[in-house]
């Protein structure tokens, strides 16, 4: 016999009393009803983002990266800026989905759904950017080892440029499986409640025929732990690699062996930022409040405050180093990134990641919702001015002054950026209307150990002494062992 | 493909279940499976089912991940087309490290959730038997197969000793099969 009792001390992971069923209705529900005017209006939108970035891409395929605004000092612009913050945005789905299941955090439960869809989406839109800066983007496959007929030439293993392909694609195929295996279940239970044709017909192929027998229960959960113990690794060598893009290189302000846990954090930081901005609108309007709860909300506001913080000793630390290694590129790149015409870019990231989350340390703020939404939305700013202020200001000043310059964007570098926010939300819009965004059996599996109504019942066992708690515990274990012996 | 004749006991409550399969065990009726909504821990262990060794498969598609990415690299920096890039060792495994753990990663990712799927035989257009339409929402169906000889009236009565909802017999595929979720089976409209 197993005693579901949790301590007291953890708030209710699901509130209101809830059945297994009831819990079903309220997350299946919204798949099987019409979507109201607000999604509608949200994925027309997104949509049209989305024909723009088509077009502005388009136009920059066709007469070249010369419509961009990057010329031959500054590289790397907003191109660059927005696949490392893209990326970056999707590290917090594995984090969410992942990590959190090795530290047994029951409150991932509620999000990681969500979190997951937003990592493959974040990582569809992060690709975009790398494979369009390739300019001939029909030569492409380059950067895939195949045998050719150029000789056979390779691609160059020893570069980050290519660890980056693989990291990237990696990461995207094993998120996309690990979201996949704990969608079949989910599907299974829309398909077996479906009362139209077609719905009965497209979950059926979605659920590929799983019945939930517990073998495969039990394969599913070894899967998803091996998964997981996986893609925590990965989601960390992922942001790695994109710093070794500029760790390994000699420009000053890139150069530094604090790059790669300065990413993860930054990544981490700006992720969680973006599960808070959709989570805050998702549960609203999906009247969700009962299973992302305010505590569910709390519990990213801190990792956030904690990977802020890391983000801001980063920062400093990489100034008191340039100070120390007395080396005239690496302090003029830093007091230029301070003082120098891009000035307003570093102070942005500054003020955004580094201290207004500091205002995350009162639990009242935590727990404030709206504060919740407009914080989420700044660490964002913030974490986009970061990617800038590291990219754009380390190469607009560099050997030579007679080739220093500034650099600004033109419409289809701002367009392909608009763009990937249409395919992003585009891809939201119709998973939130589609796909269960909560785990309906993940939620089922803790729901009599975290839910509300079944914490309220424990209240007998929180009001006994510790020995006779023990001594309940220690009765039924005997009886087990009776019943056992009696079987054998 | 079998069509075999069951009888099917559902439970809404999991520490029903449990007392339930024990005694269905003990009184040496076949358990042909137990379908739940969501994973239930120790279940595997009460109907007799052994541990799963799926991580295995899952360590050695990492291992052939491995052998590829460092066999590729190796082959075709040092043999194929050694190229100088500034200096470099031809043989450089340190920067060849990033490229061999993702592949690591995805041999054993991918490796292994195919054998999941293999295992449990799911696939796109695979189809069994539903013995409740709320297995998969809040029931947790027992399946007890009725062989030839076996009197289905007896168990049926004694399943519902065990604290079952619901209890029934059915006619019913024993595997999978190719079809289409939204169209009934001849077998499941033979029975109405």
């Amino acid at each position: 016999m197993h005693i579901k009792y949790e301590s007291f001390v953890r708030e209710p992971l699901v509130d209101g009393d809830k059945t297994y069923h009831q819990v079903s209705e309220d997350i299946i529900g919204p798949i099987e009803r019409k979507p109201g005017r607000m999604w509608y209006v949200g994925f027309f939108f997104s949509l049209l983002l989305l024909g723009y970035g088509i077009f502005s891409v388009s136009w920059a395929v066709y007469w070249g990266l010369g419509t961009w605004g990057v010329n031959r000092t500054v590289g790397w612009g907003w191109d660059i800026t927005n696949f490392v913050w893209w990326i970056g945005i999707g590290h917090a789905g594995t984090l969410i989905s992942a990590i959190l299941l090795l530290f047994r955090q029951g409150w991932r439960t509620g999000v990681n759904r969500a979190a997951e869809a937003m990592t493959i989406f974040a990582v569809m839109c992060a690709g975009q950017f790398p494979i369009f800066h390739m300019g001939r983007v029909w030569d492409g496959f380059w950067v895939l080892p195949l045998p050719n007929t150029r000789g056979t030439l390779w691609p160059n293993f020893d570069s980050p440029l290519l660890w980056d392909v693989f990291a990237i694609s990696t990461y995207f195929t094993v998120s996309l499986l690990f979201w996949y295996t704990g969608l079949i279940p989910d599907f299974t239970l829309i398909r077996d409640r479906a009362k139209t044709k077609t719905r009965k017909m497209l979950y059926g192929l979605a659920s590929f025929g799983w019945t939930g027998t517990a073998k495969s229960w039990q394969r599913m959960e070894a899967l998803a732990l091996v998964l997981a113990g996986l893609s925590t690794p990965l989601v960390l060598s992922v942001h790695t690699i994109v710093s070794f893009d500029f760790a390994t290189s000699v420009i000053p302000g890139w150069h530094t062996t604090i790059f790669p846990p300065y990413f993860v954090a930054g990544a981490v930081f700006s992720g969680f930022a973006m599960v808070n901005t959709l989570l805050v609108i998702t549960r609203r309007i999906l009247h969700l409040e009962e299973y992302i709860t305010i505590g569910h909300l709390e519990a990213m506001n801190k990792v956030i405050v904690l990977t802020g913080s890391i983000v801001g000793v980063a920062y400093l630390t990489e100034l008191f180093i340039s100070w120390y290694s007395q080396s005239w590129g690496e302090m003029a790149a830093f007091q230029w990134r301070i003082m120098g015409p891009y000035w307003w870019s570093y102070w942005a990231m500054m003020t955004c990641n580094v201290v207004s989350p500091q205002l995350f340390w009162f639990k009242k703020l935590r727990r404030n919702v709206p504060f919740t939404f407009v914080m989420s939305i700044v660490v964002n700013i913030g974490m986009w001015f970061e990617r800038f202020v590291i990219i754009v200001t380390s190469l607009y000043r560099d050997w030579i002054p007679s080739s220093w310059t500034y650099y600004s964007p033109t419409w289809p570098e701002v367009g392909f950026y608009l763009g990937t926010f249409g395919l992003f939300f585009t891809c939201y819009f119709l998973f939130a209307k589609y796909f269960p965004v909560v785990a309906v059996h993940e939620i089922k599996f803790i729901l009599k150990t975290s839910g509300d109504n079944y914490k309220r019942g424990m209240q007998k066992i929180e009001d006994q002494s510790t020995e006779d708690f023990l001594h309940v515990v220690h009765t039924h274990h005997e009886a087990d062992h009776h019943e056992e012996a009696a079987h054998h | 493909m079998a069509i075999k004749k069951f009888a099917v006991a559902a439970y809404d409550d999991e520490e029903v279940l449990f007392p339930a399969v024990k005694s269905v065990r003990r009184k040496g009726y076949k358990i042909h499976d137990v379908y739940t909504p969501f994973a239930v821990h120790g279940l595997d262990e009460a109907m007799g089912l052994k541990g799963t060794d799926l991580h295995i498969a899952g360590f050695i598609y990492g291992l052939c991940g491995t052998s590829t990415a460092v066999g590729f690299i190796s082959w075709i920096f040092t043999s194929d087309w050694p190229i100088n890039y500034g200096g470099k060792p031809h043989f450089a495994l340190p920067a060849w490290i990033p490229i061999t753990f993702e592949l690591t990663v995805l041999f054993a990712a991918v490796g292994m959730t195919m054998t999941f799927c293999y295992l449990n035989q799911i696939m796109p257009g695979v189809k069994k038997h539903v013995f409740h339409p709320r297995q998969s929402d809040d029931l947790f169906v027992m399946a007890i197969e009725i062989g030839k000889h076996g009197n289905e009236k007896e168990v049926a009565d004694f399943l519902k000793t065990t604290g079952a909802k619901e209890v029934n017999i059915q006619v019913a595929e024993a595997g999978w099969w190719y079809g289409r979720w939204d169209k009934k089976e001849p077998y499941e409209l033979a029975a109405g």
